[in-house]
């Protein structure tokens, strides 16, 4: 009974959901979002943003293994030896990596084969690394699954949007549906769409340079939105 | 501080458990890879009779292409010779269970040589009783491989469609070879037989295509893939002539 009294302070539940783990949620979508503020995760940015469903499998992708490694990693982190911390993070990305690969292989083959080698390259995505890093190695598990998610969010956003950008003016479709511009099958098929129909697709924005220029053109656009950023660097 | 041994003892730990997780979703999964591997090899050999096929390929179950596989496909496997081998001479090379044309993978194949390969054959029958004659080939592009099945009419002369793929063509460029439905439309009616019964292919030109007959147009900014393509027909054709000339003897 005694022991009981002594708690003054109102224990908080494992899973409380307040103002802190909001933050933790919009943080990464906005002030802080790991592609356009930190500027990490470029690469597959770059490789995966020519169309639109692409990017939206990687995000989900990214999202599940930044939350379930962010996860883990706080689970174990009291017992992870220093020395090794950062193989140990790369063994538990690896594995859910493997998972996600194993999986979409089962599910969906058509994505897999044209996902090929990136979602492996998942492992190497610095965002993940920097999440075990900065914040699972110190902070207790659902804040840390939070942080994964946000973060996930936060870069599944810009993922999306390049993709989108990159799609609608490269191949004048979205999700595969035309919208401007020739059809697909403008060798066989001439219709026309009704909307812009004289547009000829860019095909600079199929290759890779124009995803660092739409990332070029996010950045400074959510510079110049927030102004929290402006200082920053 | 963790001390030397406390630490191999946690990444032993760690890294067995992690190993028995995987090797058990792997195995787990396996049979349903493999299906599904088989199943998008099996729909690209029927993208190359896509026109002729009932409905749209794009829209057919998993099932229906089963079974038309089943039922309107007869499976052979040749040799560069032109003979034909039973499924129990495949099996006996040691690479291949069941012998069949659709266990053949012609990557494989590619860097055995010639007089060892196997080449598969995949003959169509159509509702109406007409015959399509499916081969595939296997080329290089620009960066990696490239292949595609090719269905011929049975005069074993004009193409009837084929269908292309590609492991790393670049987007918007080579890859168009596989996404723009137009590049692969374009063989449809040519010829890899002249009128004297000469051997000819069909070329992918750069610039458009001269010739009615034995010639498409090539893809801007896409050269090599093209020049890639042209080169993988004449190659991989080439082989099946000699079985070829052996169906045309008998019928």
């Amino acid at each position: 009974m005694a022991d009981t009294q002594v708690v003054s302070k109102p224990k908080e539940s494992v899973f409380s959901f307040g103002k802190k783990e909001r933050k933790l949620l919009s943080d990464p979508i906005d002030d802080n979002n790991p592609i356009t503020v930190q500027v990490l995760g470029i690469c597959s940015a770059l490789a995966v943003t020519t169309l639109l469903n692409k990017a939206l499998v990687m995000s989900v992708a990214v999202i599940f293994v930044l939350a379930f490694s962010n996860l883990f990693t706080s689970l174990i982190r009291r017992h992870i030896p220093k020395q090794v911390r950062m193989i140990v993070q790369l063994v538990i990305i690896a594995t859910l990596v493997t998972v996600v690969e194993l999986t979409l292989k089962a599910i969906n083959y058509p994505i897999y084969k044209e996902l090929s080698v990136f979602i492996g390259l998942i492992i190497t995505n610095c965002i993940i690394m920097g999440r075990l890093e900065a914040y699972a190695s110190a902070n207790p598990p659902w804040q840390s699954f939070l942080d994964g998610i946000g973060n996930g969010l936060g870069y599944g956003v810009i993922l999306i949007i390049i993709a989108a950008i990159r799609e609608f003016f490269g191949k004048g479709a979205l999700l595969g549906y035309n919208i401007i511009g020739p059809t697909p099958e403008y060798l066989i098929n001439t219709e026309e769409s009704w909307l812009f129909g004289w547009y000829a697709n860019n095909n600079l924005m199929v290759l890779f340079p124009s995803a660092m220029f739409v990332i070029g053109v996010l950045i400074w656009a959510h510079r110049s939105i927030n102004p929290k950023l402006v200082d920053v660097s | 501080m963790h001390s030397t041994s406390s630490i191999i003892r946690f990444v032993l730990i760690l890294t067995s458990l992690v190993a028995l997780i995987l090797s058990f979703l792997n195995t787990g999964l396996k049979a349903k890879h493999e299906a599904n591997e088989a199943l998008y090899a099996k729909k690209a050999i029927l993208s190359a009779v896509s026109n002729k096929l009932d409905n749209d390929i794009k829209k057919m179950s998993d099932n229906s292409i089963e079974e038309i596989f089943a039922n309107q496909i007869t499976q052979t496997v040749v040799n560069v010779e032109g003979e034909t081998l039973s499924p129990a001479q495949v099996v006996e090379s040691g690479e291949y269970k069941n012998g069949k044309a659709e266990d053949v993978d012609l990557g494989k194949e590619r860097r055995k040589p010639v007089q060892d390969r196997f080449l598969p054959v995949f003959e169509y029958t159509a509702k109406d009783g007409k015959k399509y004659y499916i081969v595939s080939v296997r080329g290089n592009g620009l960066w990696d491989e490239i292949w595609g099945n090719i269905a011929l009419e049975d005069d074993l002369n004009t193409i009837a469609g084929v269908s292309f793929d590609h492991k790393a063509e670049t987007p918007g460029l080579g890859a168009e070879i596989k996404d723009n439905k137009g590049f692969p439309a374009q063989f449809v009616g040519k010829k890899i037989y002249d009128d004297n019964g000469n051997y000819k292919s069909v070329t992918v030109r750069k610039g458009g295509a001269k010739d009615p007959y034995f010639e498409v147009d090539g893809i801007s900014g896409a050269t090599i893939t093209c020049d890639g393509v042209t080169d993988m027909l004449v190659e991989g054709l080439k082989y099946y002539e000699p079985y070829f000339s052996e169906l045309k003897s008998n019928s």
